[in-house]
């Protein structure tokens, strides 16, 4: 058991992360914000591949199509594709400086929103087009931040 | 790829079917403590607001609902006279009798959901009695309906919602037509409308209560467009939801006559005040 540490530390992330994606924000912002829980699930994907996966990015897609009311498996599709291949590319992500980490956020994190748009469009919601590249945009800008304050609490509680 | 066979199914399953429905009651009420803890602070706010207020406003508040509460009782009370007329009369033409709708006032909660539909969470689940499809109401009228519901809090979707239509007719000449939601806050549109019909600006929406799934007589809101271009075969009617959509604390939660029945037959211990 030795090497199952921390796993709190993941979980209290987890959970401010979908803290902040319900937060009330006003109206013309709330295209803007960044996937908080794709960020998180990036940043752990990246960090303990071994631990963090695919089951785990899928669950959490589950609950957050509960949270947001969509379609049950809409962001869990994303999610799952998101953390596969964040998986597949970590090795070659997580050596990179910050804003060229932020450049793979950019398109890990456009894959999980646009198949999530998708869907919507599917069902015949409509989507606004800017939505495609203000999620992402957010999310790579705030990438640095998330990945400094992740990285922190990770050699705190020494979570591998 | 297991997954996104597993994800596909399971979109496909909840789009088409109602199976999941009870899979995501009870989900809902894993997420619902993450909710309480978003809602929390700006409660607490509104609650500090309240306990440090001057005495002199608190006292001035009392007095204005005092009144309005008299003036709101007076007039109930010629209701009440009215709805047993109305009775009496609908009974001697062999109509069938319009049985009282139960509410129930839920909270919103403050958590924003899906930014591309409109939606709220309540504070009422499958524990007090709300359905899937049960309509929410304010003091001014129509706001939207549940659509799903867990055991501790529901999830409904307002009537300004692109998916969203409402079966509505105008109050004064009985026209029926379908208030269609359009995705802005404040904007509803009738669908269906011929050019040569009798619509004004200013006229008053009301739910027909077709469909069953709303109770009628609510307002829904009043006319403030309408383009009548002669190409086109059906004018562009605009309408403005009376509710407060978005700027509302509690909310009524309706069941119409024949859902009422049903829960009370099912829950005969839990009333809540019968109008």
């Amino acid at each position: 058991m030795e090497r199952r540490h921390g796993g709190w530390a993941i979980t209290v992330s987890v959970v401010v992360a979908l803290i902040l994606t319900t937060l009330p924000i006003p109206d013309w912002a709330a295209l803007w914000r960044p996937s908080w829980v794709a960020l998180v699930v990036v940043y752990w994907c990246m960090a303990v591949p071994e631990r963090f996966g695919l089951v785990l990015g899928w669950l959490l897609g589950l609950i957050l199509d509960v949270q947001s009311g969509t379609l049950l498996g809409q962001h869990a599709l994303g999610m799952c594709v998101m953390a596969f291949i964040t998986l597949a590319i970590h090795q070659r992500v997580r050596v990179l400086p910050l804003w060229q980490q932020g450049v793979s956020v950019f398109g890990l994190v456009f894959i999980y929103n646009t198949l999530t748009l998708w869907v919507n469009g599917v069902q015949g919601k409509p989507v606004e087009a800017v939505a495609y590249w203000s999620v992402p945009f957010m999310s790579m800008v705030l990438w640095p931040w998330i990945y400094i304050i992740l990285r922190d609490v990770r050699r705190r509680f020494r979570v591998y | 790829m297991l997954f996104s066979i597993v994800s596909l199914v399971l979109m496909t399953a909840d789009h088409r079917t109602h199976y999941l429905d009870v899979v995501r009651g009870q989900l809902l009420m894993v997420i619902y403590p993450l909710q309480l803890a978003v809602d929390l602070p700006i409660k607490a706010a509104s609650w500090v607001a309240e306990s440090i207020s001057f005495r002199k406003t608190l006292v001035r508040e009392n007095e204005g609902l005092r009144r309005d509460r008299l003036l709101l009782s007076a007039r109930l009370a010629k209701f009440a006279d009215l709805e047993a007329e109305n009775n009496r009369l609908r009974g001697l033409l062999d109509s069938s009798v319009k049985i009282a709708d139960r509410v129930l006032i839920a909270e919103v909660l403050a958590v924003d959901l899906d930014p591309f539909s409109r939606r709220l969470v309540i504070n009422k689940g499958t524990g007090d009695g709300v359905v899937v499809g049960q309509s929410l109401i304010d003091s001014n009228g129509i706001m939207g309906q549940v659509v799903s519901a867990g055991p501790v809090s529901s999830n409904a979707l307002l009537i300004t919602d692109p998916s969203h239509a409402l079966p509505v007719q105008l109050n004064r000449n009985g026209l029926r037509t379908v208030a269609v939601g359009t995705g802005s806050l404040s904007l509803l549109s009738l669908s269906h409308i011929p050019n040569n019909s009798d619509v004004r600006i200013g006229d008053l929406v009301v739910t027909s209560g077709l469909g069953g799934r709303f109770p009628s007589g609510y307002p829904v809101g009043r006319v403030v467009s309408i383009e009548r271009d002669r190409s086109q075969a059906f004018a562009q009617v605009m309408i403005k939801p009376s509710a407060h959509l978005e700027r509302n604390r509690e909310v009524l939660l309706v069941w119409s006559s024949s859902e009422a029945e049903v829960v009370q037959s099912a829950m005969p211990n839990r009333g809540a005040p019968k109008w």
